[in-house]
């Protein structure tokens, strides 16, 4: 693999494991949610995390040769070669944490992929395209219950401003430069994320300011997941995830 | 209303479903046919909620992204068969919540199924083949039923159901076709979840207490017996061309009736089932009862924020 396509293999790497891990969580809340119409979305939700993340890794596997496909990818990868950002493997807690997870990552999921319609890597474009419909789908869906639960009672916004003040640390990390992005924009394939903070933050408070929640001060910030160093919580989340593949690695399924 | 007037009603009633014309919502009906339909429609709608459990439980653990992503999908069918259900009950003057009230509370029953474990990955491919295609069996013949809202509720959610069935005899294949330890594996799921899938059609049409008024009134077009019979019928070549094995030392081709003879069921444990006392019937109902009470304070905070819109829209109507 050429220095090129090892940054490309990394960089498809971030955003296929963000969908992932996420698509994961959200399945931990199959038949708990609140409402049966939740339910449905949130498997909804799900799906279209995994239909993008099968997509991505897929051409991973590809772009670094070795025989990998998208379930050698997903299922025996141990957690330091795992790049999803620490926010989206974070536990479900209530619904207004999960809400909060959602709305944070659909904001920046969504300016990620439209940046990406751009990318002069045909194949990413493709499935950018495919992928800013649902995205556009999972931010209106998880606003809309960021505004309920804020603007609700009193109980829903502390829930959700608590929620907010606890995963707000991870965000900085979301708009991280390092050497593999830098490549990735020199090339034309990538999108310079901290361009995209001054939108992220512009998007979060007019929904925050319809919410009537207060938005957390930048008080903290923690960062590894582009290294291999998640939070604890991941390795129970891949045990989980590929306890069969490993039991059984000369199966199909 | 008088007794003879009363007696014209049910006699006006019995001739339209005689007939073979479909009964609404707004049609006058007997209210001991308005009783059996709600409570077999919202037992039925609580069967697709309580049914995403024991497969929501190896969502997190399916072996490919691929059968992860048919699972989802998968399960947010049944939801959405579950919702259809609920609003065609509601048609008979029912609330959702007076249902989930029922069903938290032990009044309502569920599908004696669901109260079985996913023990391993075939168990999704059992449910899909054996428990859905015995439901679809069931949901076929009532695609005829006399109640109108009830009848294209099961169109719809047949065509889908079918889709499913057909899911999960793919995954038992895969797995009959796979390696030793996947074999025995769907062997072993096949073995736990055969008989709890012929249960699945009811008693036995002698000792079954709804059966004769139902079938009177249409709202069952073929008795327990005869529906049991055409599962096993076209569902044990299915398991011979998988080479799979059915738990059943008394199955045997009957040339004569052209159908198969098959063992007895255990009624006991049917009962034991049904009566609340299967492996997962107090686990299935508290993880419901949890989601529900647990999603409280977001259901109130939605209707909240609903409310304030509207006061807000209102004033602003007023102001404009």
């Amino acid at each position: 693999m050429t220095q090129d396509q090892d940054y490309l293999f990394q960089y498809l790497l971030r955003l296929g494991d963000n969908c992932v891990i996420l698509s994961q969580r959200l399945a931990e809340w199959c038949g708990r949610s609140p409402v049966l119409e939740e339910e449905l979305a949130l498997m909804n939700v799900g799906l279209d995390l995994l239909g993008q993340a099968r997509l991505i890794l897929d051409y991973a596997g590809k772009v670094e040769g070795k025989g990998r496909d998208e379930d050698k990818l997903a299922f025996f990868r141990d957690a330091q070669e795992w790049r999803n950002l620490l926010l989206v493997e974070q536990p479900n807690g209530d619904f207004a944490k999960t809400m909060a997870r959602q709305l944070m990552f659909d904001c920046f999921q969504s300016l990620q992929f439209e940046a990406l319609l751009e990318s002069s890597d045909k194949t990413l474009a493709e499935i950018a395209a495919k992928s800013v419909k649902e995205i556009a789908y999972h931010k209106r869906h998880s606003a809309d219950w960021v505004i309920r639960l804020g603007d609700g009672t009193e109980e829903s916004h502390q829930r959700m401003q608590d929620a907010l003040e606890s995963l707000w640390g991870y965000v900085p990390e979301m708009f991280d430069m390092d050497e593999v992005e830098e490549a990735m924009v020199a090339a034309g394939v990538g999108v310079d994320l901290s361009s995209l903070k001054p939108k992220w933050d512009a998007m979060m408070n007019d929904i925050l300011a319809e919410a009537t929640l207060k938005r957390p001060e930048d008080t903290w910030a923690v960062r590894g997941s582009r290294v291999g160093k998640h939070s604890e919580h991941l390795g129970y989340l891949l045990a989980e995830m590929q306890f069969l593949p490993r039991a059984y690695p000369d199966a199909n399924w | 209303m008088t007794e003879q007037s009363l007696a014209e009603l049910e006699e006006a009633f019995q001739k339209k479903v005689d007939a073979e014309i479909r009964i609404e919502p707004k049609d006058w009906m007997p209210e001991g046919y308005r009783k059996t339909l709600i409570r077999q429609m919202s037992q039925h709608a609580h069967s697709e909620v309580v049914g995403m459990l024991p497969e929501g439980n190896w969502l997190t653990r399916a072996p490919s992204l691929k059968r992860k992503a048919v699972l989802m999908a998968k399960i947010q069918d049944e939801g959405g068969h579950g919702l259809y259900l609920y609003s065609a009950t509601e048609t008979l003057g029912i609330s959702r919540d007076e249902m989930y009230e029922q069903l938290h509370s032990g009044k309502a029953k569920y599908s004696s199924i669901f109260n079985y474990p996913t023990l391993n990955w075939a168990d999704i491919g059992a449910i899909g083949w054996l428990v859905d295609g015995a439901a679809i069996t069931n949901q076929i013949a009532l695609c005829r039923c006399s109640y109108g809202p009830y009848a294209r509720a099961m169109v719809k959610i047949c065509k889908e159901e079918s889709f499913h069935q057909r899911q999960g005899y793919e995954i038992m294949m895969v797995m009959a076709q796979g390696t030793k330890e996947q074999k025995e594996m769907a062997q072993d799921a096949l073995n736990r979840w055969w008989w709890p899938a012929l249960m699945m059609f009811g008693p036995h049409d002698k000792n079954s207490d709804h059966s004769s008024q139902s079938m009177t009134w249409k709202i069952k077009r073929s008795s327990n017996d005869e529906l049991r019979q055409r599962f096993i019928d076209a569902t044990v070549p299915q398991a011979e061309y998988l080479g799979l094995t059915i738990p059943d030392d008394k199955l045997a081709w009957n040339e004569e009736k052209q159908s198969y003879d098959w063992g007895e069921i255990d009624w006991d444990e049917f009962r034991n089932v049904v009566a609340g006392n299967g492996l997962c019937n107090r686990e299935r109902l508290q993880t419901r009862r949890d989601a529900h009470d647990g999603g409280r304070w977001v259901r109130d905070a939605a209707l909240a924020y609903a409310e304030k819109k509207r006061k807000r829209q209102q004033a602003a109507q007023q102001a404009a």
